[in-house]
């Protein structure tokens, strides 16, 4: 390779650096303005003209917001409704969306619209229904009706997700693995599930923040403050009485972290094209 | 394991169906027929909320699905850094949609805002902007915090997309003297047709549905001027002196048919064959 190609190819990757730099901190910069603001004291909130940074550091905020008996409700809450029902999701959606990206059945078009159907309608639509329901059967207020819900509007996208991913892993692999003599059930377990991983896991994801972030339920089914998910309850701290920016956007950092960790965690399974080598 | 699965969701899928059509012929209890119809029609907020929502939708989509393209393509290429850049887009995406709607209300405020602040410093407005007040700039104010908390997920089905691209086909389109741009075109894209047919109505259904956004920024202001469908509707049936579930569930019904028809048209233009899966 000669010098002036091996040159070109520096300045590229130090041109798609800068790029890749600006655009976090383009993407970063609201949430410098969240985390300054969550570790400003009260007579900061109120300046102008504004900063970005606090002048006297407060740290004290978060840990206020944690021993917040309120806030340690509203956690348990996210908790319990956002693993509980990812955990439906996955368990339901998996099986679901291989069977129909690699059998045909009656009623598939049919089914397969019915999963596209079911996911455009909107929860807003739905809230009045879902409360009736859920009232009938004596679980408002309940952390199992948040949980019912979220799983039922997941379900959908985690399907969909699954089977466009199936569908892409070539029927070869699958039968190469029957000519060794992998039964179905073996097959399903020891070859498409590892190649689908990222699939998985993609749908895992996708349950488990929109659990986690679902709002627009748990504002209308929740009315006890004591067993509200996090992102209802936290908006108790800025009301039109009421302006604790720094504790409102304190315990969003504290809501926001375990995602972003578990994102980052898994990130590098969301694109792992497992297909590409499986095929000569 | 797999007869269960094709019993278990389709009752759940049946559960859920019954739940939504309960919602609705419970709410119309009375049996008021197409009354309730009828008189959405008569409003007057119908014809701003419509467009409104046209606009939300289309601006966005449009925006998010265009950079995104630009964004997977970049972090497609190996560079330094290039996994922070992807844990720096993860963060709009995993916070919650009414955190950041709590926080461009905190950054777009009139007086305190870091927005005006900066705009002012940089000498790019003459006089503080009343960013959520004032009728000119609310929307582009709201559509623009769309677009920003859709751009990760679009990027990241795209990447995802381009990722299983497998590295050959780029080498055949080589050998045969393709060039960078034509390869692109004629490669890249319609390999990548599944992932941006999927990015596309997903955030269609998704901008349309969105809820927290127009709700917390468009707080402020009185009427339904700068209102969603999805707002209006739920604004009729529980915070506005109507307080009309009937009249609600009409707007709820006809939003589900808006999104069904679009998404149809979308399917048929881009001639999703089904037969293929």
């Amino acid at each position: 390779m000669s010098a002036a190609r091996s040159g070109r190819r520096a300045a590229r990757r130090v041109a798609l650096a800068a790029a890749g730099l600006a655009l976090a901190l383009i993407v970063l910069a609201p949430y410098a303005v969240m985390v300054c603001t969550a570790l400003k004291p009260e007579a900061e909130l109120r300046m102008t003209p504004p900063r970005l940074t606090p002048i006297a550091w407060r740290p004290a905020n978060v840990l206020e917001v944690l021993r917040d008996p309120s806030f340690q409700g509203w956690l348990y809450a996210s908790l319990v409704v956002a693993l509980t029902s990812t955990l439906i999701v996955v368990l339901a959606a998996t099986p679901a969306a291989y069977y129909t990206a690699r059998h045909r059945f009656p009623g598939r078009s049919a089914f397969l619209l019915v999963v596209l159907v079911t996911q455009m309608f909107s929860p807003t639509a739905l809230v009045v229904g879902l409360y009736r329901q859920f009232f009938d059967l004596g679980l408002v207020d309940t952390y199992a009706a948040l949980i019912l819900t979220n799983a039922a509007f997941n379900l959908a996208f985690a399907i969909w997700i699954l089977r466009a991913f199936f569908a892409s892993i070539p029927r070869e692999i699958e039968e190469a693995a029957a000519v060794d003599g992998c039964g179905r059930v073996r097959t399903l377990v020891q070859v498409v599930l590892p190649l689908s991983l990222p699939a998985i896991v993609t749908a895992v994801i996708f349950a488990f923040i929109a659990a986690w972030n679902e709002y627009i339920v748990a504002l209308t089914l929740m009315a006890d403050p004591a067993r509200k998910p996090l992102t209802v309850g936290i908006t108790a701290y800025v009301t039109a009485y009421v302006q604790h920016w720094n504790h409102l956007f304190a315990a969003s950092v504290i809501a926001i972290v375990p995602v972003v960790v578990l994102f980052a965690t898994i990130e590098r399974h969301l694109v792992g094209g497992l297909t590409a080598g499986s095929v000569k | 394991m797999l007869i269960a699965a094709v019993v278990v969701y389709p009752a759940v899928a049946l559960s859920r169906a019954s739940l939504s059509r309960y919602s609705i012929t419970g709410l119309r209890q009375g049996s008021v027929g197409a009354a309730n119809y009828a008189r959405l029609l008569e409003q007057e907020a119908l014809p701003t909320v419509v467009a409104n929502t046209v606009l939300w939708v289309a601006a966005i989509v449009l925006v998010t699905v265009g950079v995104s393209l630009g964004l997977a393509q970049l972090l497609n290429e190996d560079f330094p850094g290039r996994r922070l850049v992807r844990w720096a887009l993860i963060v709009p995406w995993a916070a919650s949609v009414i955190v950041t709607s709590k926080l461009f209300v905190w950054i777009y405020d009139y007086y305190f805002g870091l927005l005006n602040h900066a705009l002012l410093s940089l000498r790019l407005v003459a006089a503080p902007v009343d960013w959520l007040g004032n009728d000119a700039t609310v929307m582009p104010a709201m559509i623009a915090v769309g677009i920003y908390v859709s751009l990760p997920f679009t990027t990241y089905v795209l990447l995802a997309g381009l990722s299983a691209i497998p590295g050959e086909v780029y080498e055949a389109a080589r050998v045969d003297g393709a060039s960078a741009w034509r390869a692109y075109r004629s490669v890249t894209l319609p390999l990548l047709r599944p992932a941006l047919l999927v990015a596309v109505v997903l955030n269609v259904i998704y901008i349309f549905n969105s809820f927290p956004i127009v709700w917390t920024l468009n707080d402020r202001n009185p009427g339904f001027a700068h209102d969603t469908m999805i707002t209006y509707m739920y604004k009729i049936a529980f915070k506005s002196s109507l307080r009309d579930i009937g009249l609600a569930a009409a707007l709820g019904v006809v939003n589900v048919l808006v999104i069904l028809l679009a998404v149809v048209l979308y399917l048929r233009t881009t001639s999703w064959r089904e037969a293929e899966a």
